[in-house]
């Protein structure tokens, strides 16, 4: 089935079964890799992407359901400009670093609704994407970081 | 286990290797011991080649390579790290590289037998003097370099930040543009070339962020699953869900009419070796693989959405019958029959020092507990994956494995060693599972399969890369081993501790703590094991094997000694340090009293233990060390727990001693604090069980992760500088954090946590 998605601000043209997880559209037919594969159902957090500014879980939401805007970490900004994406380097946060682009999605939608969230704020947004390293308290500092405009708190 | 008595010294090393049934040993070894048993005898020292490693620029940049695969442990910084600090240049000109598999990057770091692999925090023990000699030399070089360009005698060079400096006339040369004339030298030998003074490091012990940070943070591919070739064809692979199951047919041919299926077919098994490790860990075991069907298709998605249409007739085999159920009854009813016996020789060893059965009637309290913990799944969050590309002959491989071979490409294409081309790529976590390689030989099986197919089909030959479901990694693991632990302890009338004792029964690849503290410092002591049989679950190491579940027992029995003792759980504990049975005797396995007591003093002191009286009711604090891998590591956890079993952990604190340098001081602390928030996995939620001969558990919704909620509010980190050369930490750096929460629990509420995980006992963080 063709579909037509707007991913980062560009319109693409994909040929692909209606039931195949936007995951999979992107990192395998439109090549953004950033998006990670966890579970494959939703529970991990490391597929999330922003779909009309909500976190989504890729791995479970079909291509076919994607009616709006998708942003991926690849469009958060060229160049890791992005504030978040500053605190995550200014905080060396990643271990591993492969459930970082997920976790990076979730805390853009926070701070698009809640710009200077509290700790229990940045629990509750942000308890649904696993660090299996443990890299909770950076993550935590790293959006408070960029909440303060790159101050500490 | 097998241990030798050596104290740790300058010269010494730790060596872990993954043995049949995935067990660890886990000793202590000089150097020489180290490689004389790699290759039967002492590997002779190799001339070091700095130019094999580092690579100068004419803008006075260099190029580092990092020799070790990166699964999250900071390596690809460490070892940099070191050599660039040697070399004296600065961070910023230093970019980094990734090496293939090659034993050049022994050879030419002058250690012939030195492997590139992650596993039991060895990366720093092995490679802290051999990068150390390689930045070394190759700044002993660019010295020559210039003395010769100028005519001057060496010993009036100086060297910052890549430049040679000649005070006396005030010359000056770069790196950069004494790189050609270096490149005529011969490297000088070891004993010629000097090393800084640890006060003038300049880069070690700094906090230097992740060389692959930016890449991460803007989703550049980076890791094994992102892998890209022209072409490229997507595996999937179904095995049989009970342990050693095999196909007996499938319908491949209606698979192979599903929409972008380009291949199925049926993939059987080896015969098995008589003995050797699943996976073939790079550790000497046979190369294996399961028999199962593989799919391959256009797309990952087409391929893995097929296998809801495959239709396969299995022959479970003998392992369908067993159940955690059976292993835990067949436990009582070994510890019913042999609890109090002492072990027996050989097999799975033990140990009986002093007279127990003399002491225990002696005893003025007597306290007896059962503990177990369970199996578990490593659960790296990059579920296993691996690309091969078999073509003329030769087969290529893109992998995350811990323990690179170049067999495990081998011999499932039916090619030489020399036929591979071996490619570390970045992991999503390792914590052990990558120590077994099962994704590497099945996608080598798969791939060279595949090439054949096509060959036949006058079809050009390309990549295929093979993604396991979480679902597949949970059902085929090398599970961390359960345990069980049946113990009796006796004291005094003056609260002394005065016998010990411990029955494990044992399934394949478990632990007996035959060395395990208190052993030296009660002059009763008594560890033995029975085999539980049959167990046919594959086992391996999972961060911190030998030390992971036996910390919990160990140092919550300790605390219940403590407590039937009246004494304070952690003076206690340094009270016992302090009154070794023997003081003349080195304790087992490297283990230093002084350095136990150092990082608990330093956790008490951290933690405002003394006063922990003054903490409100249902709030408390536990402890507990453990010395795992060459590392000690003591936590205070503070927990507040609710009459409805909600448990907080508010605060923990750290004491860790590695030796006397830290290489990466953030990267270190990060470690730490992911050591300890794994910790609460396995404590609150982490249980694997075994029903009909396979795993009961599916995906994370079964095996929960500790997440952003549940963890505290902080995690202070102190790390002791000692006089000991410096140690890993990625291990050392979990095993006392369940314990010292299960301690706290006690501590706020009286009741005795005897068995992880806390979940199915009614507990839940708040």
């Amino acid at each position: 089935m063709p579909y037509t998605l707007a991913v980062n601000g560009k319109s693409q043209s994909v040929d692909v079964p209606a039931d195949m997880p936007l995951l999979w559209v992107l990192r395998d037919v439109l090549k953004l890799k950033g998006t990670k594969y966890g579970c494959g159902i939703g529970a991990c957090g490391a597929c999330t992407v922003l779909v009309n500014g909500t976190p989504t879980r890729s791995c479970s939401t079909p291509v076919s359901a994607v009616r709006a805007e998708v942003k991926t970490i690849e469009g958060l900004s060229p160049d890791g400009s992005h504030p978040l994406q500053k605190a995550w380097l200014e905080t060396d946060t990643p271990q591993c670093g492969y459930c970082q682009a997920g976790q990076i999605m979730t805390a853009a939608a926070l701070l698009a609704r809640t710009p200077k969230p509290t700790d229990a704020q940045i629990a509750t947004a942000m308890t649904g994407n696993v660090c299996r390293c443990g890299t909770y308290l950076r993550i935590r500092e790293a959006i408070h970081l960029a909440a303060n405009g790159g101050t500490k708190v | 286990m097998e241990n030798t008595t050596k104290q740790l010294d300058r010269r010494s090393f730790i060596k872990v290797s993954a043995l049949a049934g995935g067990g660890m040993l886990i000793g202590l070894y000089t150097d020489n011991e180290l490689l004389a048993q790699r290759g039967g005898q002492a590997a002779a020292p190799t001339q070091i080649v700095p130019a094999t490693f580092i690579k100068i620029h004419p803008d006075n940049t260099f190029t580092i390579i990092a020799r070790n695969p990166e699964t999250g442990q900071g390596i690809k910084n460490a070892l940099p790290m070191i050599i660039a600090d040697e070399f004296d240049v600065d961070w910023k000109q230093v970019k980094i590289e990734q090496a293939d598999l090659d034993t050049k990057y022994a050879i030419d770091a002058g250690v012939p037998g030195l492997r590139q692999y992650e596993g039991g925090s060895t990366a720093i023990p092995q490679n802290y003097m051999p990068m150390r000699n390689v930045g070394a030399t190759g700044r002993a070089m660019m010295l020559t370099a210039a003395a010769q360009t100028w005519s001057v005698p060496e010993t009036e060079l100086t060297t910052a930040s890549g430049v040679v400096t000649h005070t006396p006339s005030r010359r000056t040369a770069t790196y950069g543009s004494l790189a050609a004339k270096a490149a005529t030298l011969t490297p000088p030998p070891l004993t010629a070339v000097k090393l800084k003074d640890q006060k003038d490091f300049k880069i070690m012990g700094k906090p230097i962020p992740g060389v692959d940070n930016l890449a991460i943070v803007t989703g550049k591919p980076s890791f094994s699953i992102d892998i890209d070739m022209p072409n490229m064809l997507f595996a999937v692979y179904e095995k049989c869900p009970v342990f050693g199951g095999k196909v007996v047919s499938a319908n491949v041919e209606e698979i192979k009419k599903l929409p972008g299926i380009k291949h199925a077919f049926v993939v059987d098994a080896p015969p098995p070796p008589a003995a050797g490790a699943r996976g073939g860990g790079g550790g000497g075991g046979g190369v294996r693989w399961d028999s199962g069907v593989a799919i391959v298709a256009d797309s990952w998605w087409l391929a893995q959405n097929a296998r809801k249409s495959l239709k396969i007739v299995w022959d479970e085999g003998a392992v369908a019958t067993q159940s955690s159920v059976g292993y835990a009854t067949q436990a009582k009813q070994l510890a019913a029959a042999g609890a109090a016996k002492p072990p027996a020789g050989g097999g799975q060893g033990g140990a009986n020092i002093g007279d127990v059965d003399a002491a225990f009637p002696t005893a003025a309290k007597v306290v007896e507990a059962e503990y177990t913990f369970p199996l578990l799944s490593h659960a790296p969050l990059e579920p296993m994956n691996s690309t091969a590309w078999f073509k003329d002959g030769k087969i290529e491989i893109w992998s995350p494995s811990q323990t690179p071979a170049l067999q495990n490409a081998a011999v499932p294409a039916g090619v030489e060693n020399t036929a591979v081309t071996f490619h570390l790529v970045r992991a999503g976590g390792g914590f052990g599972r990558r120590l077994y390689n099962e994704y590497d030989i099945e996608v080598s099986k798969i791939a060279r399969l595949v090439a054949d197919e096509r060959a036949k089909a006058g079809q050009p030959s390309v990549a295929v890369k093979l993604l396991w479901t979480r679902e597949d990694d949970m059902a085929h693991d090398d599970y961390r081993p359960g345990g069980y632990h049946f113990f009796k302890a006796g004291l005094d009338a003056s609260g002394k501790l005065i016998a010990f004792r411990d029955y494990a029964p044992n399934t394949q690849g478990g632990v007996v703590p035959s060395n395990e503290f208190p052993r030296g410092f009660v002059p009763n002591f008594r560890v033995s094991a029975d085999p539980i049989a049959p167990f046919g679950i594959p086992t391996g190491a999972m961060r911190a094997p030998g030390t992971n579940g036996v910390s919990f027992v160990m140092q919550c029995f300790i605390d219940e000694i403590a407590t039937a003792a009246g004494k304070d759980p952690l003076q206690f504990r340094i009270d016992l340090l302090n009154s070794p049975v023997d003081p003349a005797a080195p304790q087992g396995g490297g283990f230093n009293a002084a350095r136990a007591r150092g990082v608990l003093e330093a956790v008490r002191d951290m933690s405002d233990w003394n006063n922990r009286s003054r903490l409100p009711k249902g709030t408390a604090k536990g402890v507990a060390f453990q010395f795992a891998h060459a590392g000690y590591v003591a936590y205070v956890v503070e927990v507040t727990v609710a009459a409805d079993k909600g448990v907080k952990v508010n605060k923990a604190w750290g004491a860790i001693d590695i030796g006397n340098q830290i290489v990466n001081i953030s990267q270190a602390t990060n470690l730490v604090h992911g050591g300890f928030i794994e910790g609460m996995s396995h404590m609150m939620s982490w249980e694997i069980t075994i029903d009909k001969g396979r795993v009961v558990q599916k995906n994370f919704s079964q095996y929960q992760p500790a997440r952003m909620a549940q963890v505290p509010a902080s995690i202070e980190v102190k790390f002791l500088k000692t006089e000991y050369p410096p140690t890993g930490l990625g291990e050392p750096s979990l095993p006392p954090a369940p314990p010292a929460i299960a301690n706290a629990i006690f501590a706020a509420t009286g009741v005795r946590i005897r068995t992880m995980p806390l979940g199915p006992q009614g507990y839940r963080w708040t």
